[in-house]
């Protein structure tokens, strides 16, 4: 099987990009994108040339850094999937295939599709998280959850941080992750305490990374690799809109 | 992260704050909607217009509306200034684009076109407003003052201006096109408003959205019926 790239190489994150074309070819359907972009990079080295840089990690679709906009959308064209989880037999033999980095204001390119994510790590720190004291764990049963709740809550937590609804959206907004990492917690009883302080610090933390404004267009939602749902933006709207006008947290 | 820094004036400066206000101001610009094609509906139960002007004279004398039509530019106003930011801020959250992308893919043209939407809405309203509200509020015109046998002798033949001005085909064009341009800014709007204020719910998000869609629909409908059944009575067609 062959393909033909077209891959966005920039040196660093002043430099000015471009598309450069790369054909490889003897590659096998199952492999996965990622094990595609190693043969490149195989084959760029041998030529002496500087091999593309790319995010990855895990490569079992659970830790979120294999960010890549293949042919058009973000992770390529696989439904909730990772770029780790994509393999070539989503593509036809001799397809041209667009490989670019997450394009976002709040993502600076590092190198070629690195692009820098800790915009992300900056919102959690304002308040992603619950305070709980060490000593003991407490017994699993002495605080109970609705079970509707702890599957919703679950199912926030899915979320990767991968800024896959980042880049796809068309306003760059990073709403449906920090709807995410807000619903996790909003929903348990170990959420309640900081309820309100996250929702507004997230927030606040959300709009001073220059993140777009979200216009409900949904594209987050069809792109997330782990299916984080829209019902989490509405949680979040509705968790500040009762932080600010509701209570006495500043 | 300062304790003191989130006052309630920073709500409307919130991403977040800009989302409530078009959400509100959209809600309340859908509910004058749906009065302004009650109102001019009635055009089409009497050819003579008398009994649409009755409904116009009400709707022009009556205070509480009159006070309405003052919160109803100011919320429109609100709506531009609101989209407008938003439609920039997010312009620049992606400096550079992507060189390839597919969004349909993803989403609907329409969801990602609200401002070019609502920018062809609003200059199709300055025409609309020049047609009518600035005729019936600031002009003398003669075709307003029109005796009729029915009417009371201080209200206005709003119907004979309707007339004269869905007489030219191309003002019926450009208002049928308009009312295209309104479906669509709707059929994304109405279900986003809700969103936007947290009215998402597993129980209701079926009749919201069915609610959306059919508004989406049949409003823009019937006003896209008034221009052209006025027409073809005037060239004697019904
Ligand atoms: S919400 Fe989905 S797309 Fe966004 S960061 Fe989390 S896992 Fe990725
Ligand atoms: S490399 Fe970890 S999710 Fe793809």
């Amino acid at each position: 099987m062959k393909l033909n790239l077209k891959v966005w190489r920039q040196n660093n994150a002043n430099a000015a990009g471009k598309l450069v074309d790369y054909t490889v070819d003897g590659l096998n359907p199952d492999m996965s994108f990622l094990e595609m972009v190693d043969v490149l990079n195989d084959h760029l080295v041998k030529k002496g040339e500087e091999p593309v840089a790319f995010d990855h990690d895990c490569r079992e679709g659970i830790c979120g850094m294999c960010s890549m906009y293949i042919d058009g959308r973000a992770h390529g064209p696989q439904h909730a999937a990772t770029t780790c989880q994509l393999y070539l037999r989503s593509f036809k033999d001799g397809d041209t295939v667009h490989v670019e980095p997450w394009r976002s204001r709040a993502f600076p390119i590092v190198k070629d599709l690195v692009t820098d994510r800790s915009a992300f790590d900056r919102i959690i720190a304002a308040g992603g998280f619950i305070s709980v004291n060490t000593g003991q764990a407490r017994d699993a049963n002495n605080l109970p959850v609705d079970k509707h709740d702890a599957e919703k809550a679950m199912d926030a937590a899915a979320c990767i941080g991968c800024g896959a609804c980042v880049a796809a959206c068309p306003n760059g907004a990073a709403m449906l992750f920090v709807s995410a990492k807000i619903s996790q917690l909003a929903l348990l009883p170990q959420g309640q305490p900081e309820r309100d302080l996250r929702a507004l610090r997230m927030v606040e933390q959300m709009d001073a990374e220059g993140f777009g404004n979200c216009s409900n267009i949904g594209a987050c939602e069809a792109e997330c690799p782990k299916e984080i749902k829209l019902t989490n933006i509405a949680r979040m709207n509705r968790d500040f809109l009762a932080a600010s006008v509701g209570s006495e947290t500043e | 992260m300062s304790a003191a820094t989130h006052k309630s004036s920073a709500l409307f400066k919130s991403s977040l704050g800009k989302k409530y206000l078009m959400g509100l101001t959209g809600l309340f610009l859908i509910s004058f909607l749906l009065v302004h094609c009650f109102v001019n509906a009635m055009v089409f139960f009497d050819r003579s217009g008398s009994l649409f002007n009755e409904y116009a004279h009400f709707m022009g004398t009556n205070i509480i509306i009159r006070i309405m039509e003052v919160v109803l530019f100011a919320g429109l106003l609100l709506h531009i200034i609101d989209g407008l930011m938003l439609y920039f801020q997010n312009r620049a959250a992606r400096p550079q684009g992507y060189a390839y992308n597919k969004p349909n893919a993803n989403s609907s043209w329409y969801s990602r076109s609200m401002a070019i939407l609502g920018t062809l809405l609003l200059t199709f309203l300055i025409m609309h407003l020049a047609h009518f509200w600035v005729h019936s509020r600031f002009m003398e015109d003669n075709m307003l003052k029109q005796p009729h046998p029915d009417f009371k002798t201080d209200m206005l033949n709003l119907y004979s201006l309707m007339v004269d001005t869905f007489s030219n085909p191309i003002v019926v064009v450009i208002y049928v096109l308009a009312q295209v341009a309104l479906a669509y800014h709707l059929l994304h709007g109405f279900w986003s408003a809700f969103q936007s204020l947290g009215l998402n719910h597993t129980k209701y998000n079926n009749a919201i959205h069915m609610a959306g869609t059919a508004f989406a629909i049949v409003i823009p409908f019937i006003f896209a019926l008034m221009p052209i059944v006025i027409y073809l009575r005037t060239i004697g067609v019904m």
